[in-house]
């Protein structure tokens, strides 16, 4: 269905650095083949290449030959394209032309001047396909996130194309949303032998429907093409499930659930006797020796070096008194007397091993807990409109503590993080941050008490180079000169000043983001989700930075759909449902026994507690 | 006339109620046919040409008396068997309101009834009772909604009625009309509510122009001073302009009707915005116009966009310790909200041409040299001709010259649509209830402008010297006929999104 023939991209005059290069496979009808490799290895470019949108929409030299179907992207544009190509990209809001969520089904086949018989009765199969008869004539503004995605692929599916292309369909959804949207894919497969070709970085919720895996190594490597089991052995980008069984050496691989259920009665007969170390705050706990290394992902040494160089650096979070006392922080200098920078000369970055040494070293020096919680809401209410966000949540954060917040889109989990740092009013009960109620606290003080990295890092970031940017933070958290600087030097190595923040990846936009909110020191960090758009090793370099961070004695809140991420960070879980709390606990005990929130070791190894490969493989 | 103006009230409201038979629409040359007039109380005895003094009745006895339509409100109906309707009992009339509207306006609570009203169809004829249901207003669905167009049709003839009078009475009618239709008809889509918006802006087009008549004085001659404001001194030069001085009373009610027609205007614009989804009204355009439709549609969507993206940066300010609020704020903001912006819509252009937007067919050159000769030479056309229609010598020329460029610009629109190959989903049709929507609006601007030749004096109140303005019958009861809409147009669905 879809030849690639030696096939290179090459954007812009950059001939020796092309976005992909070598790419030489077959695509057969009717498969789902996903396409895996870290950011930046070309996956877009090559999913643009099949639907002609690279090079004619975006510029750049192709070289080589795609045919779709037997048409040749060369000769035909995207629009000629347009009855054989499907293309739904990861925002389903920047797709959309219409405003219905019927017009929109209808937009396509118009283009292509279907007769209105056919359009109507192609509309009304496909309503029914996707399951979006009740919302036809909803504003499509007013649909959820995974009905959005719904409507996007069922946009393209009116035409009938017999391809589909999508990247990143799943990773702005819930997983349940994602559930929803992959049951469709999965369903156009197999009933009506549409040719898929997807790229996800959520392994955990693909690969086990994927015919064919496609690897996409680094920028400009030729890709690697083989079954689901093959690749996911060898690649370095992989799920839970396929970390779990290369540690208990399963061959083939399983790469769902519940092949591995099925394989794992020795492995859970063996972790019997023993039993996971729970994740538990730092504060109070006695020393832990687990490494700060993430689980599941072997891991290219970058991203060890930097959550050493924080772990080694970890008394530049700290004030100098020991004792996190907010009020103390208003006056520049308060933080251990030297600039940042020539802390950063005296302490260059050690081994993991001595570095959380001293850290445990410093145990009780860095519990800020004596003065109880950080913050807390005491039913707490927030209303918009008629609708009622929050209703009666009530919340304590200690020092030191990693809380997720989980809980379908439109939980109220975003809400409930800008309660805390006083972007909305409560309309009932009590917020207190640091013994401050937030929204009335100047933002220049708050910024010292709590700090929150928004869903998209973007808005934080108004300047135009991350020089100035660091610059401003300096100004704006009255810290001294350089230490954002610094700070975004150690999370985020080998970026230049003069870069402009919108030409970084997702992750190190992230990491800016969070550099520039450090800068204020707040103890509470809160994440809104922050594993959106990241890949595999982004999300293991910010695992060890919150670790190290939460080691600290920093309160970190994240809301976030990522069960694996909350697996491996949380020591509590908060469930939020249509503004209500439903549970709150110790993560295993929350999460193990939930369907939709249990992490893919959980699921394997139930009934026992183990959340993550690393704790597997720890007590092996 | 005004017997045929009754005929004609009568005859809509015969027919509509299905009850032709009944009304005494067919003695159009009686005098105020009496179908009508008796359901107007008071007013009726005076005549078509009442003075003030009786016009008060009607306005005492507050809006509903004055409203012609034979079931105005729920409450009254509990009393209306003893009233004039012939023959019905209550829950008879009860059942009639229903049918005839399909429901209650908005905000209203509903009297309980059942919401099948099985009564009138136990007590009448089967035959009758399916011909009331296929007449009742039906729920709103894709297939049955007006056209777009309609409303605005509508508006515009309740627009051109408020511009051919000044008289606040009528115009005030004429707000009511336009409210009361917005009210039944509305839906909760986001343009629902730009109503409001709409009236604000009217009342402050009033305001505006009194504090101009206030304080910059006004050609009208006036007797009644209120009071005298200061006055500047201004040079030779300035001669004919001046800033304070006598305010009096005449020139505050010029200013006043004149004020109020503009408002009446605006909230006219305001209902047509309302009632009528633009996105659809887009949708109707001729085929060579597509992309216009599509770049304004796009720009519609956008427009809340960017405005969220404002609201979503200004409060992620506060995440940075800076202020939220203040010039400076906005002017940090605008770069990311442009370039958001800008990403987006490059995002949004990928995605429309991977879906065929722009596909064209194949057309034969000699088609389309013609179509650019057409649309070219037509509009040549339409510019000499309002050119001709214009000056003094041309007027012989002017006319067929403008018609035959509008028609030859029209035919090159028509065959540049052929290059297009796009086709129509469901596009809106205009049904006879479009018709009834469109006729109405029409019936109003065409009654009132006809109302000018034979009542002037009392479309446009006297103000020197000051007069108290009355409210003439038959306008008035013309005006009435554009609340027809707010029975035929199909009821909104109340789900909220």
């Amino acid at each position: 269905m879809i030849r690639f023939e030696d096939v290179s991209v090459t954007y812009g005059d950059d001939a020796d650095a092309p976005a992909i290069r070598g790419v030489d496979l077959t695509v057969p009808e009717g498969e789902l083949v996903l396409l895996v490799g870290p950011s930046g290895a070309g996956k877009s470019t090559l999913l643009g290449t099949v639907s002609g949108l690279v090079p004619h929409f975006t510029g750049g030299t192709l070289r080589g030959r795609v045919t779709v179907d037997g048409r040749d992207t060369r000769t035909h544009k995207p629009r000629e394209l347009a009855d054989l190509v499907g293309t739904v990209g990861q925002d389903p809001l920047a797709h959309f032309v219409t405003d219905t969520v019927e017009d929109e089904l209808a937009y396509g086949m118009e283009s292509l001047g279907l007769a209105p018989e056919v359009m109507r009765r192609r509309v009304e199969e496909t309503l029914d396909l996707l399951g979006l008869a009740e919302l036809r004539d909803r504003p499509i503004a007013t649909l959820s996130g995974g009905q959005q995605q719904r409507v996007a692929i069922g946009s393209v599916l009116t035409p009938h194309p017999k391809v589909l292309v999508l990247d990143e369909p799943t990773s702005a959804l819930d997983p349940a949303a994602a559930e929803e949207v992959l049951a469709v894919l999965q369903r156009l497969v197999h009933d009506l032998g549409t040719t898929v070709l997807m790229a996800e970085h959520r392994l955990e919720r693909v690969v086990q429907y994927a015919d064919q895996v496609l690897l996409l190594p680094a920028p400009g490597t030729p890709p690697v093409i083989g079954s689901p089991a093959e690749i996911m052995a060898v690649s370095a980008v992989h799920p839970p499930v396929v970390a779990l069984g290369r540690l208990a050496g399963w061959d083939p691989l399983p790469l769902s659930v519940r092949d591995a259920r099925r394989r794992a009665g020795a492995l859970r007969d063996r972790l019997a006797d023993l039993s996971p170390v729970p994740p538990v705050p730092v504060t109070g706990a006695p020393p832990q020796t687990r490494p700060l290394r993430p689980a599941g992902v072997g891991g290219p040494p970058v991203r060890t070096s930097a959550v050493s160089s924080i772990a080694g650096r970890a008394g530049f979070f700290r004030p100098a008194g020991g004792k996190i006392q907010p009020r103390r922080r208003l006056r520049r200098g308060v933080w251990g007397g030297a600039p940042a920078t020539a802390r950063r000369n005296t302490a260059p970055g050690g081994p993991p091993g001595r570095s959380l040494g001293e850290i445990e070293a410093r145990g009780p020096g860095r519990s800020p807990g004596s003065d109880g919680p950080l913050a807390e809401t005491r039913a707490l209410g927030v209303r918009r409109d008629r609708i009622e966000a929050l209703c009666h949540v009530t919340l304590c954060v200690a020092p030191g503590e990693t809380i997720a917040l989980m809980g379908r889109n439109g939980a109220g989990k975003s809400t409930l993080l800008a309660a805390l740092v006083g972007m909305i009013q409560p309309t009932s009960g009590t917020v207190l941050v640091g013994g401050r109620t937030p929204h009335r606290t100047h933002p220049r003080e708050l910024i010292r008490q709590v700090g929150l990295v928004p869903q998209e890092p973007r808005d934080l970031l108004y300047a135009d180079t991350v020089g100035a940017e660091c610059a401003a933070a300096d100004a704006d958290a009255n810290a001294a000169p350089g230490s954002c600087r610094a700070l975004v030097s150690e999370l985020l190595p080998g970026v230049p000043d003069a870069t402009h923040p919108r030409d970084l990846s997702e992750g190190q936009r992230l990491a800016l983001a969070l550099a520039v909110v450090l800068t204020g020191r707040p103890p509470l960090l809160l994440l809104d989700e922050p594993t959106r758009g990241l890949d595999y090793a982004a999300k293991a370099r910010l695992v060890g930075i919150l670790k190290a961070l939460a080691a600290e004695g920093h309160a970190i809140v994240l809301a976030t759909h990522d069960v694996e991420l909350v697996a491996e960070l949380a020591h509590r879980v908060v469930i939020l449902a249509d503004g209500e709390i439903l549970a709150d606990g110790p993560t295993p005990e929350v999460v193990v026994s939930s369907p939709a929130f249990a992490p893919q070791v959980a699921k394997i190894l139930a009934p026992r507690q183990w959340l993550t490969v690393a704790q597997v493989r720890e007590a092996l | 006339m005004s017997a045929g103006l009754g005929a004609l009230a009568a005859a809509v409201r015969g027919w509509f109620l299905g009850e032709a038979a009944k009304a005494p629409a067919a003695s159009s040359d009686a005098p105020a046919p009496a179908a009508v007039p008796s359901r107007w109380g008071v007013a009726v005895q005076g005549g078509p040409r009442v003075g003030s003094a009786a016009i008060t009745g009607p306005l005492d006895s507050g809006p509903d008396a004055a409203d012609p339509d034979p079931e105005p409100e729920p409450a009254p109906e509990e009393s209306s068997p003893t009233g004039p309707i012939p023959g019905p009992s209550s829950p008879w009339a009860r059942g009639r309101w229903r049918l005839l509207s399909g429901g209650w306006p908005r905000g209203r609570t509903r009297p309980p009834v059942p919401a099948t009203s099985p009564e009138p169809a136990r007590r009448t004829p089967a035959p009758e009772a399916t011909r009331r249901l296929r007449l009742r207003a039906p729920r709103a669905s894709r297939s049955n909604a007006v056209h777009a167009g309609a409303w605005w049709l509508w508006a515009l003839g309740l627009a051109t009625a408020a511009s051919r009078t000044t008289n606040p009475l009528l115009l005030g009618l004429l707000v009511g009309v336009a409210g009361y239709v917005v009210a039944a008809r509305r839906t909760d889509a986001p343009w629902a509510r730009s109503y409001g918006a709409f009236v604000k802006l009217g009342l402050a087009v009033l305001v505006v122009r009194l504090l101009f008549s206030v304080f910059l004085g006004s050609p009208i001659p006036g007797t009644h001073t209120l009071f005298t404001l200061p006055e500047v001194p201004l040079p030779d030069w300035a001669k004919g302009v001046r800033i304070g001085g006598r305010v009096a009373a005449e020139q505050l009610v010029f200013a006043l009707y004149d004020g109020a027609k503009l408002a009446t205007l605006l909230i006219c614009v305001g209902a047509a915005n309302a009632l009528a989804n633009p996105a659809r009204l887009l949708k109707s355009l001729p085929g060579a116009l597509y992309e216009v439709g599509v770049a304004v549609v796009v720009a519609m969507t956008f427009a809340p966009n960017m405005v969220a993206d404002v609201v979503r940066l200004r409060t992620a300010r506060r995440l940075r310790g800076r202020p939220t609020g203040g010039i400076k704020a906005i002017a940090q903001i605008g770069l990311p909200v442009l370039e958001g912006a800008l990403e987006r819509s490059v995002a949004l252009a990928a995605s429309m041409d991977a879906r065929g937007y722009g596909r064209t067919a194949q057309v034969p050159p000699a088609v389309r040299r013609t179509t650019t000769v057409l649309t070219l030479g037509g509009l040549l056309g339409v510019c000499a001709g309002s050119y001709g229609l214009l000056a003094a010598a041309g007027a012989a020329y002017g006319l067929p010259l403008l018609i035959a460029g509008l028609l030859a610009a029209l035919a090159g629109l028509r065959l540049g649509g052929r290059r297009s190959v796009r086709t129509r989903y469901r596009p809106d049709r205009f049904g006879p209830r479009s018709w009834l929507v469109a006729g109405s609006g029409a019936a109003v601007a065409a009654l009132l402008i006809r109302a000018g030749t034979y009542a002037p004096e009392a479309l446009h109140p006297g103000v020197v010297p000051l007069i108290a303005p009355t409210l003439p019958l038959w306008p008035a009861a013309s005006v009435l006929i554009g609340l027809l809409p707010a029975f035929v147009a199909p009821l909104p669905s109340k789900e909220t999104p």
